[in-house]
């Protein structure tokens, strides 16, 4: 056992021995023992993660086949890992932002009963086998598995507490809009066994690349299947049309949100398509859509979340919004840029998460901001981490946050200036929410009652210690992709990832230009800050008017496809149910019987009774066939 | 003498046995005029096998009861109409201690 | 030697069990004789895996051209194994279920278990007919005698429809063996027949009915519904769980591979019918309040999806179809479990009365999940190796209008998680009401016979390969002489 790699299987197993220790003892362990469990099992994976990426780092990559998950004719399903640059960075995310969350649930969640902690952390283990299974997976149907396990664990974990009907509804919606996008991930992978003959990113790459004789894509293929692959990226990741299942999903524990809706799971659809970039580049019209639905969405998100008065709810649209920037990226060919995003999102965006819920449990369940105000006195930790936190999102430099969303600027530059121009208003916007939302929070006067004035108090060290941890990566994590023109050399994370995306031609632009970009979006954010700072400081609460009561109302979004959509399909299984089923179909069964019925009461009417008249029927029949035999027949 | 007479008379006989059972109500008599229509078809039947067993005898070397089949019918009749005049008459006698009458249109019980 | 047992076991020991005048022992014998079965099935997918095993044939009415030929194939095998795993778990399932008579009650179950082994290893078609209607017969008398309150109606109305069917079925067989050159009802001949004649795609249609309303796909499920609400639920558990299945074995088997062109004429209009279907019932399950009939109405769909990707003509289609099957099967037998559970302890089947049984009954509510995620084919569980497979096959179908075909199993897909996250949400979460306020949770034997239910579930979600390679030749060879056929064509 000299190499990790060969004991990769371990990564995800662990979490899956705690998810059923945790499951089936919830019972009868105690919570302590419970959460080192639950942690215990994350954190060995974690050791394990490093040291695979410490393998990889050197250029190793690994596939592990275990054995025929699916055989069937020529399709040949192996249930295999795959160790490679992409997937390490990622198996690090999640089992390191994983453990964080972990350790401080053990806290969050400790006024739970002991069954429920049990249960609370077996979902968490299950979920993170899923992601890691995601994220492992050596062809399309492993990732498959994943995708829909992590969207099962976010449907467990949303309707975690299962007696508010509110949430379970919310827990359904968030599944059932998953579903949808699982269904077109799915058509895309027959699309490709239909031309590839297999599932295996080594063989669909290869075949892209046309160097496989016999099989090719044509360019419609492609565009279908990477169209496919988008559409479920949207339904995981939260992107335009399929994205409010999202802030519903908020009625998870707070940690939860953190972990699944910030971090790790709404990520999938972007490591997707990472994955898969070799096929992304083939072909530029879905690039374009994927550039433009992300664009969309995040501009979308970030109006919304300037008028949520739900802490939770605002970093749900920043995070819908974040992932649109992720999406940006990717459709503009900057595959590192948006993996880069992705990691220094985790980190702040749990950092934040995990801050809301520091201040959701200083005031006893309460999550509407407008009750809240002058919160920085009694949670100094909190509120120094959230400030770091909505710093970084805020992409001021050197926080991690200013270097991810800077390589996606200029990226978003070079494709095309217009884009650029809408990206960073929507990178302003996202600057001013945020800072309206810790300005209304933590400064000014508290406006909520006096029993929860008495109750503030910072959280236990649990919960402390992990918000430091995320807020010293949230300043460090950046430094990984120090853009080219500001040290030489200080783009590791394109140099790591160089074996899985290959480096993409780069128009050169000057280094003054790019200085410009940087300057001017560094300058507008301080200036949005200082505007949000003057609005907000002493926020007295007021009724939305106009616009932005539309703002508050998210659009109507989730009235119209209510409106255009569930309703219609309500309508019409009652219309199937009562009239169709019920009156046609069954009408036309029960017919048959009534006919039947009916005419053999009629002809009962011939059985009189009367001998006579019987007799009189023989003989007229008698003659009638004595006639016909003699006088008709030929 | 002609077949055409036998043919005739029991045409005559079952025509008169048919009418006496289409019109007639009283038990008794219908079953008379069955048993009257049962006897036009044996005297047929014992015409026809007279007819036939003349026609086989004169034509060559046949079994002395060759075509006589027909009069074995009419044993069979007889039998089958002994054993129903026995069943019959004695419905007619239930039905004449039940409801003191022996008109058949009072026997429209399976009607209801 | 193996098929012969597997009919004989559960015929002696059914008419044995109509003499156990006590209702424990009756129960208790009905069991072992069902494991017994079950042990038989095994040696037969195992142990004795020979082919002298598995055949027998001897005569029977030679003159008519028929014999009694009985063969375990790989698609015998799976079914009989579905057949004899269902059962134990339907007793264990129902043990606590008491019944007037107990002993005519299980003993025409173990008589319907011999009319289904039979008809799943029959060879000769005469003698197919006969265990149809073998297996018939029972359910008719137990759903009449041992029924809900409109069992009279309700009954009456699924035999009348199954024995229409039967009837065509029967014409049609009969026609066919006019036809085969030595006038045998055995289905060697009856492969041989020619696919020409303009008949043919007319007998086509008596056969597929008959097969269909068993089945049953839309426009002819209607008595299902009834029939499943009505019926004592270990019946309606067979019903769904194994009977179903052999309409589609008779497709697969005596359909597709006898009257092959003529299935191939009609293959553009099947899979269409069968997924309206699908749709159809999804969108009425959605609306629907009552447990057992939302249950019958999700089979519906998924029987649906099923009958459409056996008129693809491509190995993924078939191997999905045998192996969903099995997966059907067993996923829906926990399912009725449950429900019989709920209706017993809480007397409604309405889902608006109930509610908040996670607190109170954790265990079922745990199980009552996993099955019922896995019936709506959740990875790592039975259904998806199925339903991948099978939209799969519809999506690889040679038919022009394939788009459309995928699209609409894949709205199928969809509803299909509405009605079932509706209906977990329903019974288990929220508040608990004054019904529910005193749940208990499962009894052991309901645990085990559930426990054994989600192995499968998970045995068979995680290595299919198990089942695959059961069906595979079989499919293979089907798939091959239809092939053969059409491409002369």
């Amino acid at each position: 056992m000299n190499n990790v790699l060969q004991i990769v299987y371990l990564i995800p197993l662990l979490p899956f021995i705690g998810f059923l220790i945790n499951g089936l003892g919830r019972k009868y362990l105690s919570k302590s023992i419970i959460g080192i469990i639950g942690s215990g099992v994350i954190l060995a994976s974690f050791v394990l993660s490093i040291w695979v990426f410490m393998e990889v780092k050197g250029g190793n990559t690994h596939v592990a086949s275990y054995f025929n998950f699916i055989s069937v004719g020529n399709l040949s399903i192996p249930f295999a890992f795959q160790i490679d640059q992409l997937s390490s960075l990622f198996l690090l995310i999640i089992t390191g932002v994983g453990f964080l969350i972990h350790v401080y649930s053990t806290s969050y969640m400790h006024e739970e009963k002991t069954e429920h902690f049990g249960r609370y952390f077996s979902y968490l283990n299950l979920f993170v086998f899923s992601m890691l299974l995601l994220v492992m997976g050596a062809n399309y149907v492993i990732m498959f598995i994943g995708w829909e396990g992590v969207g099962l664990c976010s449907y467990l974990l949303i309707g975690y507490w299962f007696k508010k009907n509110e949430y379970n509804k919310a827990a359904n919606k968030a599944f059932i809009m998953n579903r949808i996008g699982d269904l077109a991930f799915l058509i895309a992978i027959f699309m490709i066994i239909a031309k590839v003959d297999s599932v295996n990113f080594a063989d669909v790459f290869a075949v892209a690349e046309g160097s496989v004789k016999g099989k090719s894509f044509t360019g419609n293929d492609i565009t279908i299947i990477t169209l496919l692959l988008f559409v479920g990226a949207t339904g995981k990741s939260a992107q335009i049309p399929l994205y409010t299942w999202l802030p519903d999903a908020m009625a998870g524990p707070t940690p939860v949100s953190a972990l699944i809706h910030a971090a790790t799971m709404v990520t999938a659809g972007i490591y997707m398509i990472a994955r898969s970039n070799i096929l992304y580049s083939l072909s530029p019209l879905t690039m374009n859509v994927v550039a433009i639905v992300g664009l969309a969405t995040a501009l979308l998100a970030a109006t919304i979340a300037l008028k949520q008065n739900d802490i939770k709810k605002v970093l749900a649209y920043s995070t819908v919004s974040q992932l649109g920037f992720m999406f940006l990226a990717l459709g503009t060919g900057a595959y590192v840029a948006a993996v880069f995003h992705v990691m220094t999102h985790a980190f702040f965006k749990a950092l934040l998460f995990l801050g809301s819920g520091s201040v959701i449990h200083a005031m006893g369940g309460e999550q509407d901001i407008r009750n809240m105000g002058g919160l920085s006195k009694k949670l100094k930790t909190t509120y120094i981490t959230f400030l770091i936190g909505c710093i970084a999102i805020a992409g001021i430099p050197p926080f991690s946050g200013f270097f991810s969303k800077d390589a996606i600027l200029l990226s978003a530059f070079i494709k095309n200036p217009v884009l650029y121009g809408i990206a960073l208003f929507t990178a302003l916007l996202t600057a001013f929410y945020m800072f309206r939302l810790l300005f209304i929070t933590f400064t000014g006067k508290f406006r909520g009652t006096p029993e929860q004035e008495h109750h503030l108090h910072e959280s236990p060290p649990a919960m402390t210690i992990p918000l430091i941890i995320l807020a010293i990566l949230s300043i460090i994590g950046g430094f990984v992709g120090i853009p080219e023109v500001l040290m030489h050399g200080g783009d590791k994370l394109t140099a790591f990832l160089s074996p899985v995306i290959a480096a993409h031609e780069t128009h050169e632009i000057s280094h003054t230009t790019e200085y410009g970009l940087m300057a001017l979006s560094t300058g507008l954010v301080l200036a949005m800050i200082l505007f949000a700072w003057t609005k907000f400081k002493n926020y007295q609460r007021s009724e939305a008017t106009g616009f932005g009561k539309v703002l508050e109302n998210k659009w109507y979004v989730d009235e119209l496809y209510d409106k255009i959509i569930v309703q219609p399909l309500h309508k019409l299984g009652g219309f199937l149910k009562t009239v169709i089923e019920g009156s046609v179909i069954d009408g036309l069964v029960n017919g048959v019987g009534k006919a039947v019925n009916y005419s053999s009461r009629q002809i009962r009417l011939l059985q009189s009774g009367q001998v006579g008249s019987y007799v009189l029927l023989m003989v007229l029949s008698m003659l009638l066939i004595f006639i016909v035999q003699f006088f008709l027949r030929k | 003498m002609p077949i055409n007479y036998y043919i005739f008379l029991s045409i005559a006989l079952f025509a008169i046995g048919i009418v006496g059972v289409l019109t007639r109500r009283n038990a008794i008599i219908i079953f008379m005029c069955i048993e009257l229509m049962l006897n036009a078809v044996n005297l047929l039947l014992v015409a026809f096998s007279k007819m036939h067993h003349l026609a086989t005898l004169t034509a060559g070397d046949a079994a002395i009861n060759a075509g006589s089949d027909g009069q074995l019918f009419v044993f069979f009749i007889m039998v089958v109409a002994a054993a129903e005049v026995s069943v019959g008459l004695a419905i007619i006698v239930m039905m004449y201690r039940n409801i003191h009458s022996v008109d058949v249109n009072f026997l429209n019980r399976l009607k209801h | 030697m193996i098929p012969v047992l597997l009919i004989v076991i559960p015929l002696l020991t059914g008419l044995v069990t109509f003499f156990i005048k006590e209702e424990k022992s009756a129960r208790a014998w009905a069991l072992f004789a069902t494991l017994v079965t079950l042990a038989v099935s095994i040696a037969g997918l195992t142990v004795l895996k020979d082919a002298k095993y598995l055949t027998h044939y001897s005569e029977w009415m030679q003159p008519l051209g028929s014999s009694f030929s009985v063969r375990l194939d790989g698609m015998g095998q799976l079914l009989c194994l579905l057949t004899a795993v269902s059962y134990p778990l339907v007793f264990m399932g129902t043990w606590s279920s008491t019944y007037k008579k107990a002993n005519n009650f299980f003993g025409l179950m173990l008589l319907a278990q011999a009319g289904l082994m039979g008809v799943f290893v029959a060879m000769d078609a005469l003698l197919f007919y006969f265990f149809w209607e073998l297996a018939l017969i029972p359910m008719y008398f137990l759903c009449s005698q041992w029924g809900g309150e409109k069992r009279i109606r309700v009954t009456f109305k699924f035999f009348i429809y199954t024995f229409v069917g039967s009837v065509l079925m029967l014409i049609g067989i009969l026609y066919l063996q006019s036809k085969t050159p030595d006038h045998s009802f055995s289905i060697e001949s009856f492969y041989k027949l020619g696919q020409t004649g303009v008949a043919n795609k007319w007998i086509f249609w008596f056969f597929f009915i008959a097969f269909a309303i068993k089945m049953p796909v839309f426009p002819f499920h209607t008595w299902q519904p009834d029939t499943y609400e009505q019926a004592p639920t270990a019946t309606t558990m067979i019903l769904s769980g194994v009977m179903v299945k052999m309409g589609l074995l008779g497709v697969i088997r005596w359909l597709l591979p006898v009257l092959t062109s003529s299935a191939y004429m009609w293959s553009d209009f099947i899979p269409p019918l069968a997924l309206i279907g699908l749709i159809y019932a999804s969108l009425i399950a959605i609306r629907q309040d009552d447990i057992k009939r939302l249950v019958a109405y999700s089979s519906i769909a998924h029987i649906g999806m099923m009958c459409a990707s056996l008129f693809v003509f491509n190995k993924y289609g078939m191997q999905g179809v045998m192996i969903q099957m099995f997966s059907h099967g067993i996923n829906i037998i926990g399912l009725w479990i449950i429900v019989e559970i709920i209706e017993k302890r809480f007397g409604t089947r309405k889902l608006s009365e109930l509610g908040g049984l996670a607190q109170k009954a954790p265990a079922m509510a745990i199980l009552f999940v996993i099955i019922a995620l896995a019936n709506i084919a959740l990875p790592l569980t039975n259904a998806f190796v199925g339903e991948f497979l099978m939209f799969n096959g519809i999506f690889q179908a040679r038919s022009i209008f394939y788009v459309w075909w995928t699209v609409m199993a894949g709205m199928g897909i969809i509803l299909s998680a509405v009605y079932t996250l509706n209906m977990i949400r329903k019974i288990f979460y929220g508040e608990s009401n004054a019904i529910t306020a005193n749940a208990a949770d499962l009894r052991w034997n309901e645990k085990l016979a559930l426990g054994i239910i989600v192995v499968l579930i998970f045995w068979m979600g995680i290595y299919s390969q198990s089942m695959l390679q059961l069906t595979d030749g079989i499919s293979g060879d089907i798939l091959e002489k239809i092939k053969m056929i059409t491409n002369k064509q």
